[in-house]
């Protein structure tokens, strides 16, 4: 659908993107993930062909899309882009949607009809006549989606299309997009900078940081095997400890970390250091209580409660084994054990859980 | 003290009897000023969005000049005007001096730099992200244009009823160009000049009213206008809703 090769956009001396390539397939949701002035928006804007890329090139269907302004109105009337802070013109709803159909030449009665079915989609038919500055910012976020669909977009873009909005007006426009995708198949290419919101609505996540594209694959790849430290710990992963690795018996591996030594599943040869990433909602905690529970958890580790922070639902819970690791329990378990700081715990993580990189430094 | 409560009473005999050496001053006025506030405003709006829309060298330099222009006196317009198209002036063949056509003109020129500098501005005001939106939802440079002007809609006008409030209420090129001649080229404000020089308070006063009326009515279209902007942005911020 889209090619991108060596993409650079450059801003006096510092590259905003750097030697970007990407490939975005026909039909999937393509999440771009990454910290706020990443170059996200930068890049869907070029995309979108709102902006020039300093160099590199984009195919779009393998059209270059550096030709005259004609073809790129063409290309650029195939795809719609709906920004992170959405902007409606003034006059009425149903007005706002008709836009892009007025720009392409469609008949009048033919937009009246699309125009209502887009409304409809997005569930704002009732407010068809109103005027669309007096809505408020989940609504008008849903007139942007409405007008960049009633064009039938084959490319659908979207750029932080949640990043101002609460959570309900998040949830009806998440519901919205993955709607929109199942019922018409548009190839849709999503921003934010919440990973979570990634791993709800992707099929493949590119992270990008600092204007380059650092990795690409599944939610799996990202979440569990994020290639580096920064990553890691932008895709919520707390505890990265360094370790080497003591022995490996066909991928059953022992690596010490400081006194302790977990069991995990690596190709890491024996000697190598490395790091090992452990997702805190990975790490199961229980009061030490005579034995060792006997689980198919194969790393228990005891250790002290040395911090406690509220996280919504859930607390996170750091342990010191002469090493800190974080764990996400929720309240409810919390009371339970009656967790408090200075308390002696037990914690588990399934060998499968960690995730090991050769240590790059 | 007397004069003057003589000048009022007369004045209201004049106006409320349609005398129509009055209305027809007034319709003078009232027609130079119109012709002239739509003339500039269809130069101006094309002129202003050119330059907003286009970026060249010296833009800043003549936003700069143009809002010199806004407070240019208008005796220095007419003096120009008059320069211009007096007989012996390069433009004197087209006879326009001494005739409303030339005071239209003058009137033009001198509120031509208040519509354009206000054009350019209310066009600045339109937030980028509604031409971004413009652009994505696949519009041609020319209908994005014609889109942001729409918007830029209130702003606009405001603009023009502001200019048609300079251009009714001057007196330097009505006098200059015009030449206050009787049936011809009088209009309210140099009629007010002359019969006042004269000691005819009555009728000045009585042109004076009709000047503040027309004033007024200007300032409400003004208020209709921004009362319309104000209620927008009421709505916004979830204040009354219909």
């Amino acid at each position: 659908m889209i090619r991108i090769s060596g993409l650079f956009r450059r801003a006096g001396t510092r590259n905003i993107l750097d030697a970007i390539d990407l490939e975005i397939r026909p039909g999937e949701i393509f999440t771009l993930i990454g910290p706020s002035g990443s170059g996200k928006t930068s890049l869907l804007r070029i995309i979108d062909l709102l902006d020039n890329p300093t160099a590199g090139k984009i195919f779009f269907d393998g059209t270059d899309t550096a030709a005259t302004n004609q073809i790129r109105l063409s290309i650029r009337r195939r795809m719609a882009m709906v920004f992170q802070k959405p902007s409606v013109l003034n006059t009425t709803v149903a007005g706002n949607v008709a836009f892009g159909l007025k720009f392409r030449g469609v008949e009048k009665i033919e937009i009246g009809t699309r125009v209502r079915e887009a409304l409809d989609i997005v569930g704002l038919s009732h407010l068809s006549d109103r005027r669309a500055v007096t809505l408020s910012g989940g609504e008008m976020q849903r007139v942007a989606i409405a007008r960049a669909l009633v064009t039938r977009p084959e490319l659908l873009i979207l750029d932080e299309p949640t990043a101002n909005l609460d959570p309900v007006n998040t949830e009806m426009i998440e519901n919205l997009i993955r709607r929109i995708h199942q019922h018409f198949h548009t190839t849709i290419i999503l921003s934010t900078h919440d990973m979570i919101q990634g791993q709800r609505l992707a099929d493949r996540i590119a992270v990008i940081m600092g204007g380059r594209i650092v990795q690409v694959g599944s939610i799996q790849d990202i979440f569990y095997h994020p290639q580096n430290k920064d990553i890691a710990r932008f895709v919520g992963i707390d505890t990265i400890v360094k370790g080497i690795v003591e022995s490996n018996d066909g991928g059953h591996a022992k690596i010490s970390v400081g006194t302790a030594v977990f069991e995990v599943i690596t190709s890491s040869k024996p000697g190598t250091p490395v790091s090992l990433f452990i997702r805190p909602e990975e790490v199961t905690l229980a009061v030490k209580d005579g034995d060792l529970p006997k689980t198919s958890v194969r790393n228990q580790l005891a250790g002290t409660i040395i911090k406690m922070v509220p996280f919504g639902p859930f607390i996170r819970v750091t342990i010191d084994f002469g090493f800190p690791l974080t764990s996400l329990v929720t309240r409810r378990s919390s009371d339970e054990l009656s967790l408090g700081v200075g308390m002696a715990v037990i914690a588990g993580v399934k060998a499968t859980a960690i995730h090991v990189i050769p240590d790059s430094e | 003290m007397s004069t003057i409560t003589s000048g009022i009473s007369q004045a209201i005999h004049l106006i409320v009897t349609l005398n129509p050496d009055v209305m027809q001053i007034a319709a003078l006025s009232l027609y130079v000023s119109l012709i002239a506030t739509i003339l500039a405003a269809c130069m101006s709006i094309p002129l202003g969005a050119f330059i907003h829309f286009h970026d060249f060298a010296g833009k800043r330099v003549l936003i700069v000049l143009i809002q010199t222009l806004y407070s240019v006196p208008t005796v220095v317009v007419g003096l120009v005007i008059y320069l211009l198209i007096s007989r012996s002036g390069p433009l004197g063949f087209f006879g326009l001096l001494w005739t409303p056509e030339g005071m239209i003109l003058g009137q033009t020129v001198l509120i031509v730099p208040i519509t354009t500098g206000l054009v350019i501005s209310a066009l600045g005001s339109i937030d980028k992200n509604i031409s971004d939106t413009l652009v994505s939802l696949g519009a041609t440079g020319f209908q994005k244009v014609v889109q942001i002007i729409k918007e830029a809609r209130y702003a606009i006008l405001s603009t023009v009823v502001l200019a048609f409030g300079r251009a009714i209420s001057e007196v330097g090129v009505a006098m200059m160009i015009g030449g206050n001649i009787l049936g011809q080229t009088r209009v309210l404000t140099t009629t007010i000049a002359l019969q006042t020089g004269l000691g005819d308070f009555g009728f000045s006063i009585a042109l004076g009213i009709i000047l503040l009326v027309i004033s007024l009515i200007v300032v409400v279209i003004m208020n209709l206008i921004t009362a319309g902007l104000s209620f927008d942005s009421q709505w916004v911020l979830g204040g009354p809703r219909s």
